[in-house]
């Protein structure tokens, strides 16, 4: 319940944004010199907005994420999370996380590891029991509770591992490329629950990916960034409102999208300038 | 190589068929090869096996007591170094040199020493040394298993706000786990064979090495054999324990 009237008492004082970056750099010292991994990011994720992270690799959107995430350091600029710096952020257990790896404990079940987040967090075991329930049932694994991860699909851990980003009921999701590693069919069936969950939630998403279509689909905007040094270089709204279906994938608006974010990527304008 | 691998009733008659062609073809030997007199046939040791069983139980009860106290020891004592060594460098580099020392010296040449110390009428030497010898495999396996957790792990601990205590309990430990029981299967046997030698070199008069030794000197070759037989059990089910255990505990552990 403390966690509640911590989040009513930074929006009464103004901070709908769930992420605010300006100036943010990071810079990874290395002994031949200097690595600067991402510079001048500034990015508003207001909250329940879907925003993905897209660029090659280099590009320090995984960085970016990262130091949303306080996993590591923002060695320049102010980065908040829901107004407050990002270690209070992460101490609070304002966001929940999802890797590319599933990253479960192999020696929990699903059910204990989708626990795993309220464990730590000292939550009484019978709120633990119901909070699993509702989870496996909305990443839609009630009957897998009992199982191992090693006895699980790659798709159904991911499932899994979202479940447990969700467990303390974040107001921001931080996804990290989560579905790289799954088959296309598998991937665009977890997108379109991605979606879902997004929206039953409320929470605000940030998510890495190098998939284009992946990125449309999904976000309400789609951040892509440059590599040498990591930046954004532009900032597209994919305007595809609220639904988020498989009709989708074939209508015009979204293929239209597609292509606006693959010529921003590979900087297409400016090669017809050339030929011209 | 899974095919290689003889499936079914095969799997079990193979190896009890050549024990038994083993067996005939020893006790072919003593009849009629010119076989030493210290060697008596399978016929004999067996009967003597069966006959003083009593006795011999005993003795193995002793043997097998130094080693799982040995065993038991040894294996709390690594964890703990281990833990510490992990969580604090300066301890590790404290330690490692101690540890490779210990690994290196044969345990049973101190064994003499440690009798003496301990006095005649005390286990305390040979558990000593049956200690010394399942903590090394023990502390060098865990040690390497604390090293082990993954990126991802504590990157979603650390994302989780997980205490540094936390982040021991529930991941440093159970990522530990399955190099703990491997450390354990090779101690067991290293415990094992270190009691039973240990009373080679003196202490009290009792145990199944002392058993050995006793009846290989005054001639009673079968009944000596019939106690290394006892001394093949005690491992045996050293060996089969622990493989059990190991088996229960990392069912579900990380490839």
């Amino acid at each position: 319940m403390t966690t509640d009237t911590t989040l009513a008492g930074t929006a009464s004082t103004g901070a709908a944004l769930a992420v605010s970056a300006s100036g943010v750099g990071k810079v990874f010292p290395a002994k031949a010199g200097d690595v600067t991994a991402l510079t001048g990011v500034d990015l508003e994720v207001r909250a329940g907005e879907f925003v993905s992270l897209i660029g090659p690799s280099g590009c320090g959107k995984s960085t970016l994420l990262r130091l949303i995430a306080d996993l590591d350091e923002a060695t320049a600029g102010t980065l908040t999370i829901f107004g407050k710096p990002a270690r209070r952020a992460r101490i609070d257990q304002d966001y929940g996380i999802a890797f590319q790896q599933a990253g479960l404990l192999p020696w929990r079940t699903v059910a204990d590891n989708i626990a795993l987040p309220l464990e730590l967090h000292k939550v009484p075991k019978p709120d633990r029991a119901r909070r699993v329930a509702e989870l496996a049932e909305l990443v839609g694994l009630s009957d897998f509770v009992d199982r191992y991860p090693d006895q699980l699909s790659g798709g159904m851990q991911q499932r899994v591992a979202i479940a447990r980003a969700l467990a303390a009921s974040p107001k921001l999701l931080l996804m990290d490329e989560p579905f790289g590693a799954l088959d296309e069919m598998t991937r665009e069936y977890l997108q379109g629950e991605l979606t879902r969950i997004a929206a039953e939630t409320g929470a605000a998403v940030v998510f890495v990916t190098h998939s284009i279509p992946e990125a449309v689909f999904l976000s309400d905007r789609v951040v892509v960034m440059s590599p040498r040094p990591g930046r954004i270089t532009e900032v597209i709204e994919t305007g595809l409102g609220p639904v988020r279906d498989e009709a989708l994938r074939e209508t015009p608006a979204y293929f239209a999208k597609v292509t606006e974010v693959r010529e921003a990527l590979h900087g297409a304008p400016t090669q017809r300038a050339n030929e011209r | 190589m899974r095919g290689a691998v003889p499936t079914g009733w095969l799997r079990i008659a193979a190896p009890i068929v050549v024990g038994v062609l083993g067996a005939f073809a020893w006790a072919l030997y003593v009849e009629f090869g010119d076989a030493p007199r210290a060697l008596p046939g399978p016929a004999d040791v067996a009967s003597e096996f069966v006959l003083r069983w009593g006795i011999i139980w005993d003795e193995m009860l002793i043997t097998a007591t130094n080693a799982a106290i040995g065993l038991a020891v040894g294996t709390v004592l690594a964890v703990i170094l281990a833990g510490l060594s992990a969580t604090w460098r300066p301890i590790d580099g404290m330690l490692a040199p101690l540890v490779a020392a210990l690994a290196v010296i044969p345990i049973v040449a101190i064994t003499p020493i440690l009798n003496t110390m301990f006095g005649a009428s005390s286990q305390f030497g040979r558990q000593a040394v049956a200690t010394i010898a399942a903590f090394i495999p023990v502390f060098v396996n865990v040690l390497r298993g604390l090293r082990q957790t993954r990126p991802v792990h504590r990157d979603l601990l650390r994302a989780s706000a997980a205490t540094g205590g936390q982040t021991f309990r529930k991941l440093t430990l159970p990522t530990a786990v399955p190099y703990l029981m491997t450390g354990v299967r090779v101690a067991a046997s290293l415990a094992v064979i270190s009691a039973l030698v240990a009373e080679y070199f003196g202490g009290p008069a009792d145990g199944v090495g002392t058993s050995i030794a006793t009846f290989a000197k005054s001639g009673r070759a079968s009944l000596a054999w019939a106690y290394v037989g006892g001394g093949i059990l005690i491992g045996l089910a050293f060996f089969l324990v622990t493989a059990l255990i190991e088996r229960i505990v990392t069912r579900h552990a990380p490839d």
